[in-house]
């Protein structure tokens, strides 16, 4: 079999939150997990998050927020990706989410939450099934 | 100190022979847990700790008294004998209205002062109908937008008997300049207003990122916000020397305490520099630090902190004046070391590292709520976090002697080894140029970067356990009823005040505040000379909103976007 073209995953914080552990500790394990990882640094809005999906052909975004804001920013996200015709991006998040949230956000189109405690490697493997299943 | 000696060698003795004739059969028959046991920072720990671990440990030199150098027994005389800690919960979500509502309740509970937690655009210095603060608007604190909301949040609070805590970093010297007006309505002279400001902004570059402008101009206002408060309000802290986010970004106890006392030092220089005697602002230095799982690090370290500061002060910067030498201190118990799952066990582990904050000396506290990792507590989980300090004041008896840890041989070894790490680190600052230099080049970044990878690491690992997380993990979840905010109509509410607002006001008098700020604020060299306090006042005191006045600043310093450092 030929060289598979490395998962390209794009960790982005929308909004205004600074807490950025979370992102970072996620960043480097899909690094360390072969994946090819883009992060946007703080302060994206929803347009700049799906500007750089689409320039860096990623196939998944990660996206982390402890604001309390995701309930805006997150469907907003996927919301642009659809307009832009880039609906098979996977988008998944995490953060500071309470559980009665989270179906609302799945009913929007992000993939998985991951709520505080996840091990990073749950989602690892969640991208790399679902990236693979979509290719 | 023959005798000592002689005593030494004989524990040395008597060691050896308990290892060779108690210890080893008995390891022989069943090892212990673990090869190494280590703190959470990772720091090894022995087995025993003896006299002989502090064969050359001098009581007056290392111990002394409380409120004498070198303060590892407590800044104050008497410390809780005389006076209990400040029981002080951060508070603020939503409306202006209902942080005021809050902070009634809070005070009616016994609390004895205010905490003021803003919200993303507040703290970024956007006004709620900016385009960067949509969704955030009253989120995850109060949304205060100009001079207005600042009247509504202190409604009915008298200012000269309550001190108030702002949790505000950019835009510190705006919030600061509001408050100071609130209290020029009530009527309270500037030597009678009480409280803190968090404005410690280097920790911003290194940890929670809520930076503005980059790092000269962002020093400029801190030191600013110092030399009024040494001018006008002796009773004020312009600054609370934070090593609470550089925790919860996942450094570890000894780089939390190091980059801490490294930051002070960098204020201290800057406005040395800018021509104030150490003596004149040193006294109302204060700081603030994370209270985490490992009991007794956490002790150590906020006794080590006292040691390394009270000398810094005295031998670095040649402060004379006792009170500059000591290290008071706020704490709030980690935030991230609280549990989604199992929510009730945070109740448990918040009472446990209060108790070590109040074992390790700290002048004020904040408890964390249950349900912190998952939304804004509510009013429940808020007052069951407030009866934890209170119970341990009140029942448990730890408050009646002054440092019951002190002369343990483990925590006196502890707090010894915290220090002289901690010195190690701050000689590698030294050499990097300072602080200032050492944010610019990314060193505390890349420290706590590397610390909190490797922590997480070893949780996946199993090393570290964490109940409910990777062990002990219940079949079912126990639901827990969360602050529910809607920030939609609280953003509508803000924006229209805010329009409201610039209808009426004297928006001649609002661009003559703001184009004499603008001035200074352009100005050369300005350090001490022309500050710009007094200009911040005179347009907060014209109703400028917070996002004009921090946009004069934007225009004339630009912002800082940061390297990303992986």
């Amino acid at each position: 079999m030929s060289e598979e073209r490395k998962i390209r995953v794009l960790v982005a914080k929308p909004g205004l939150d600074g807490h950025d552990r979370g992102a970072k500790v996620i960043a480097r394990a899909f690094r360390d997990a072969g994946f090819e990882v883009i992060y946007t640094g703080l302060r994206q809005t929803p347009e700049m998050i799906v500007s750089a999906a689409i320039q860096e052909d990623v196939d998944a975004i990660g996206l982390s927020c402890l604001s309390g804001a995701h309930m805006y920013l997150f469907p907003r996200i996927v919301e642009l990706l659809r307009e832009r015709g880039a609906d098979d991006v996977v988008v998944f998040g995490g953060g500071t989410i309470p559980d009665e949230d989270i179906a609302t956000l799945k009913e929007a189109g992000i993939a998985e939450i991951f709520t505080p405690g996840t091990s990073t490697s749950v989602a690892i493997d969640y991208v790399r099934t679902h990236v693979r299943q979509r290719a | 100190m023959t005798d000592d000696r002689e005593e030494i060698k004989r524990i040395e003795e008597a060691a050896r022979a308990w290892e060779t004739e108690v210890l080893d059969p008995a390891l022989e028959r069943s090892p212990e847990r673990a090869r190494d046991f280590r703190t959470v920072s990772g720091h090894s720990i022995r087995r025993l700790y003896t006299p002989a671990d502090l064969a050359d440990f001098d009581y007056t030199r290392d111990l002394g008294f409380p409120g004498l150098s070198p303060f590892t027994r407590g800044v104050y005389p008497t410390m809780y004998r005389g006076r209990l800690w400040t029981m002080r919960m951060f508070a603020g979500h939503g409306a202006p209205e209902e942080t005021n509502r809050r902070f009634r309740y809070l005070l009616a509970q016994g609390q004895t002062g205010l905490s003021v937690a803003f919200d993303l655009p507040t703290l970024m210095g956007y006004d709620s109908d900016h385009p960067m603060s949509r969704g955030e608007v009253g989120k995850c604190g109060v949304a205060v937008d100009s001079l207005a909301d600042m009247e509504i949040l202190f409604d009915g609070i008298p200012l000269q008997d309550v001190t108030t805590s702002m949790t505000i970093n950019s835009p510190a010297a705006v919030l600061w300049a509001m408050y100071l007006a609130v209290c020029e309505k009530q009527g309270v002279p500037y030597d009678r207003i009480g409280g803190t400001l968090q404005n410690d902004i280097l920790k911003e570059f290194i940890a929670q990122k809520e930076y503005v402008f980059p790092l000269e101009p962002s020093m400029r206002l801190v030191v600013d916000t110092i030399l009024f408060g040494a001018r006008h309000l002796p009773r004020w802290h312009a600054v609370s020397i934070s090593g609470y986010h550089i925790r919860e970004a996942g450094s570890t106890a000894i780089q939390e305490l190091a980059f801490t006392v490294a930051d002070g030092m960098a204020y201290v220089e800057a406005t040395m520099k800018a021509g104030l005697d150490v003596d004149a602002f040193g006294p109302r230095l204060s700081f603030f630090f994370n209270v985490h799982n490992d009991f007794f690090e956490e002790i150590a370290k906020f006794r080590a902190a006292r040691r390394v500061w009270g000398k810094l002060m005295r031998e670095r910067y040649g402060a004379k004046d006792p009170r500059s030498w000591l290290l008071r201190t706020h704490a709030q118990t980690a935030g991230c070391a609280l549990t989604a799952q199992q929510p009730y066990n945070n109740v448990v582990r918040v009472a446990i590292q209060a108790l070590a904050a109040i074992l390790g000396g700290v002048q004020s506290l904040h408890t964390n709520a249950l349900d912190e990792t998952l939304a804004l507590p509510t009013q429940e989980a808020a007052t069951i976090a407030l009866r934890t300090q209170q119970i341990i004041a009140h029942e448990t008896g730890v408050t009646h002697t002054i440092d019951p840890v002190g002369g343990s041989y483990f925590v006196e070894s502890l707090t010894r080894e915290v220090e002289e790490e901690v010195w190690s680190y701050l000689h590698k600052i030294d050499d990097l140029g300072g602080m200032v230099r050492a944010v610019e080049q990314g060193f505390p970044q890349k420290e706590i970067v590397d610390a909190s990878y490797r922590y997480q690491q070893t949780v996946e690992a199993g090393e570290e356990v964490v109940v409910g997380v990777n062990r002990f993990v219940a079949g079912v979840a126990e639901p827990v009823s969360l602050l529910r905010i809607d920030p939609e109509q609280i953003a509508e509410q803000q924006v229209e005040r805010i329009h409201r607002l610039k209808g009426r006001r004297d928006n001649g008098g609002v661009q003559k505040a703001l184009d004499g700020l603008r001035r200074a604020a352009e100005g050369e060299d300005p350090w001490g000379q022309d500050l710009l306090m007094p200009r911040i006042l005179e347009a907060v005191r014209a109703y400028a909103t917070l996002g004009e006045i921090m946009g004069v600043f934007r225009e004339a310093w630009g912002e800082y976007v940061e390297p990303a450092i992986l």
